[in-house]
C-alpha cells in the first residue's frame, strides 16, 4: 500500500507542467515533498493557514456545505490544494505554456 | 520697641520648689490709639470666618515602576514537531516522516486526493481555463423568438356564418372586405347575405354592409382604387361596390353574360383603367370584366386543356376553377387552379387554344384552394390543397419543388408574406394557424398557434407584413399579429432564398431527366422485343447528370477548404 501511495505521487508529479508535489499534515509538518525543506516548510505553513480559512469561509456560509478543493492561481504558476481532515496535498504547476 | 522680660534666679534656688506670690499686674508697656489712623480704616461688618473642625491632610503623588510592551511577529519556522523529536536532527525527523508514512489514514487519505488532483492538473494542461476565447469573433445576433398573437377578434354579428374571403384595402388601408357564405346544400341562403367592411380599430362594429341579391363567395379589392369591391355572387353574376356607400351593389353584370355556376374567384388585373377584373367558377370559364360596360365581359376563355391544336375546347370538357392568380408585373398571364387538382396558367394573348393554356401543372389530390405567387419570387407559387401545402417552380412541370407532408387535418387556405419573402401562412382545418419559414427549417412550420377550435378557412396578410386576417367557419375574423423578426427579411434572405429554390428546382430537374430516360428506355424496350420484360436500364445515361452535379459539388468543397 506505501508503495502505491508512492506510485501515485511519482505520476502527479510526471504530469506535464508541475513543478512540486507536497503532502502536509495538520500540524503543518510536510511529510512528503518533492521541494527543499525550505521551500516545503514555507508551503506548509502558509498554505495550512490558507485553507483553514478557506474552509471556515466555506462553513459560515452554508453549513451544511464543506471544501473540496482551492486553486491559487498566479502568474508564474497555480497551486491546486486538495485538503483533508488530516492532510493537505499541494501540487504546484506551471501553467504558461 | 522689644518687650522682654528676664526671669533671674539665683543657683542656689534651683530645685526648689515654686512659691507663688501674689503680684499686681506691672504695666510692662501701653500704645496709645492713633487717631490719625482711623481714617484708613473701616469697621467692617459682617464678618465672615470660616472654620472647619477636621483632620488635615497632605497631598503625595506616587507611581509605580512601569513595564514597557512590544508587538513583534513570531517567526514560527518549522511546523509542530512533537516535543520528543529534534528538529535540527535529520535522522529523527525522517524517522518521524516515515511513521506517518506507514499510517494508513496517512495511505486512504493520498489516494483519494490524487485522484481529484490528477483531474485538475490534467485539466490545467489540456486547456488555459481563464483566458477569454473568441474575443475577436463579432457578438452573435441574439437567438430569434418568434411570436404571434391574436390583437383582435371581429364577430360576425349576423350570426355564426362561415367566411368566404377576406381582402385587405390596398395600399395598406385599415379596412379590409369580409364577405360571409352561409347556404344550405340546395344554395339557398340559411341567414342573411350581407357582407361587411370592417375597419381594424372598431371590431364591434363593421364600418360598411354590403347586400347583394344573394350570397357572395369573393369580394376583392381593386388595388387602384381603394374603395372599389368587385364580387362574386352565388348565381353566377359578379358587382361591383362602392365602399363609400355599401348597400346594393352599384353595378351588376348582365345575368345571361354571367357564369353558368357561382363564382368562386374575382380578381382585379392590371389594365390602364384601373376597373377590369376576372372572375371564374366551377363553369370552368374565365371572363374579363370591364366595370364601365358589365352588359358583356370583354374577353372569355373556356379552360379547357387540350391535346392537340385540332380539339376545339368546350364548356363540357372544361375544368372547373377554384382559385385564381393573378401577378399584376405580368399583365397578359395569370394561373388558375381547377376542382381536379391541376394548375393551368394561361396567357390572354395567345391565338390557338395550345397557346393560351401553355402549361399545366397536376398539383394536387382534389380541387386546388390557394393559388398564390411569391410576391419576390414571382417564377414560384404555392399550393394548397388535399392535405398538404406545395411550392411550386414554373421551370419544373413534373412536380413540387418544395411540399409539405401530409397533414392530419385539411389544410384550408395559405398565403405569402408580402414582406418576409420565405414566410408562409398555412391555416388548418382544426383552427390552427401555422407559418412556415422556408429559410429556418422546411420539414415543419416554424410556429404553429391555435386561433381557434372551429375550422379556419381563409387568411390574408396585410401589406404591411405584420397582421394577418383569419376568417373561421364561425364567422369570426382573427387579427394576428407576428412578432418583430417575422416581419422582416434579412439583406440576405433573398440570395439565400434563390439559391433554395434553385437547388430543389435544380433535383426536380435532375430527377425529371432520369424519369423521362427511364420512360424512353421503356418504350424502345417494349418496341425492340415485344415478348422481353424490361431487364435493365442503362444506366450510364443518367450518370451524366450526376456526374455534373458531383464535380460541382466536390469544386464547391474545394473553394471552401480553401478559403479555411
Amino acid at each position: 500500500m506505501a508503495t502505491e501511495v508512492e506510485e501515485t505521487i511519482k505520476r502527479i508529479q510526471a504530469h506535464k507542467g508541475v513543478m512540486g508535489v507536497v503532502i502536509v499534515n495538520h500540524e503543518g509538518i510536510p511529510i512528503k515533498s518533492s521541494l527543499d525543506n525550505a521551500t516545503s516548510v514555507l508551503y506548509s505553513g502558509l498554505i495550512s493557514q490558507l485553507t483553514e480559512k478557506a474552509r471556515n469561509v466555506v462553513r459560515e456560509m452554508d453549513s451544511t456545505n464543506e471544501l473540496t478543493f482551492l486553486r491559487v492561481r498566479s502568474r508564474r504558476h497555480e497551486i491546486l490544494i486538495a485538503p483533508d481532515r488530516e492532510f493537505i496535498l499541494i501540487v504546484i504547476q506551471n501553467t504558461s505554456d | 520697641m522689644e518687650i522682654t522680660y528676664s526671669y533671674t534666679k539665683r543657683r542656689c534656688d534651683f530645685g526648689r520648689q515654686p512659691l507663688f506670690c501674689e503680684q499686681g499686674p506691672e504695666m510692662c508697656d501701653t500704645i496709645a490709639t492713633n487717631p490719625a489712623e482711623h481714617k484708613h480704616y473701616i469697621l467692617r461688618n459682617p464678618v465672615h470666618q470660616p472654620t472647619q473642625n477636621t483632620p488635615r491632610f497632605s497631598e503625595n503623588y506616587v507611581n509605580t515602576i512601569r513595564a514597557e510592551y512590544t508587538t513583534t511577529g513570531a517567526n514560527h519556522a518549522e511546523g509542530g514537531w512533537p516535543k520528543d523529536v529534534n528538529v535540527v536532527d535529520p535522522e529523527a525527523t525522517q524517522r518521524y516522516r516515515r511513521k506517518i508514512e506507514k499510517d494508513d489514514n496517512y495511505i486512504h487519505c493520498v489516494m483519494s486526493l490524487a485522484s481529484g488532483m490528477d483531474h485538475y492538473v490534467l485539466q490545467n494542461n489540456a486547456i488555459d481555463m481563464y483566458r477569454t476565447y473568441y474575443a475577436e469573433m463579432a457578438a452573435l445576433p441574439a437567438v430569434e423568438r418568434n411570436g404571434c398573437r391574436t390583437v383582435n377578434v371581429y364577430r360576425d354579428p349576423d350570426g355564426p356564418r362561415p367566411i368566404s374571403s377576406v381582402s385587405w384595402q390596398p395600399e395598406g388601408g385599415r379596412r379590409f372586405a369580409v364577405a360571409y357564405l352561409a347556404v344550405d346544400f340546395n344554395r339557398y341562403p340559411r341567414a342573411s347575405t350581407a357582407s361587411f367592411v370592417w375597419d381594424i380599430e372598431n371590431a364591434n362594429n363593421p364600418e360598411v354592409t354590403l347586400t347583394p341579391t344573394c350570397p357572395l363567395l369573393d369580394l376583392q379589392f381593386s388595388p387602384r382604387d381603394r374603395d372599389t369591391l368587385a364580387g362574386g355572387l352565388m348565381n353566377g353574376q359578379v358587382g361591383v361596390w362602392d365602399r363609400r356607400i355599401g348597400g346594393d351593389a352599384a353595378v351588376m353584370c348582365a345575368p345571361h353574360v354571367a357564369h353558368r355556376d357561382l363564382v368562386r374567384n374575382v380578381l382585379f388585373i392590371n389594365s390602364k383603367s384601373g376597373q377590369e377584373f376576372f372572375s371564374s367558377g366551377p363553369d370552368g370559364a374565365c371572363k374579363w370584366w370591364d366595370i364601365r360596360n358589365m352588359n358583356e365581359p370583354t374577353d372569355e376563355m373556356i379552360l379547357d386543356v387540350v391535346k392537340s391544336s385540332f380539339d376545339v375546347q368546350s364548356m363540357a370538357t372544361a375544368n372547373g376553377v377554384s382559385s385564381l392568380e393573378y401577378e399584376p408585373t405580368i399583365p397578359t398571364r395569370f394561373m388558375a387552379g381547377t376542382e381536379n387538382g391541376l394548375v393551368i396558367s394561361g396567357n390572354r394573348k395567345g391565338k390557338t387554344p395550345m397557346e393560351k393554356l401553355p402549361a399545366k401543372f397536376e398539383a394536387h389530390l382534389g380541387p386546388v384552394w390557394s393559388l398564390e405567387r411569391n410576391p419576390g419570387f414571382l417564377k414560384n407559387f404555392l399550393t394548397v390543397g388535399d392535405w398538404t401545402v406545395r411550392v411550386w417552380s414554373e421551370d419544373c412541370r413534373e412536380s413540387a419543388v418544395v411540399w409539405s407532408p401530409p397533414h392530419r387535418y385539411k389544410i384550408s387556405a395559405a398565403t405569402w408574406s408580402p414582406t418576409r419573402l420565405s414566410l408562409m401562412l398555412v391555416t388548418q382545418w382544426n383552427g390552427l394557424l401555422a407559418t412556415w419559414d422556408l429559410l429556418r427549417r422546411q420539414h415543419e412550420p416554424v410556429l404553429t398557434m391555435q386561433v381557434c377550435e372551429e375550422p379556419l378557412l381563409r387568411v390574408r396578410m396585410h401589406e404591411g407584413g405584420a397582421f394577418a386576417a383569419c376568417g373561421s367557419r364561425k364567422g369570426n375574423v382573427y387579427m394576428v399579429e407576428y412578432s418583430q423578426n417575422m416581419t422582416q427579411s434579412d439583406k440576405n434572405d433573398k440570395l439565400l432564398l434563390t439559391a433554395i429554390f434553385e437547388r430543389e428546382s435544380k433535383r426536380e430537374r435532375i430527377l425529371e431527366a432520369r424519369m423521362r430516360e427511364i420512360r424512353l428506355k421503356l418504350r424502345q424496350a417494349e418496341e425492340g422485343s415485344p415478348a422481353a420484360s424490361v431487364t435493365e436500364f442503362d444506366s450510364s445515361a443518367g450518370d451524366k447528370d450526376l456526374a455534373e452535379a458531383t464535380a460541382e459539388y466536390v469544386q464547391a468543397v474545394k473553394k471552401e477548404l480553401a478559403a479555411l
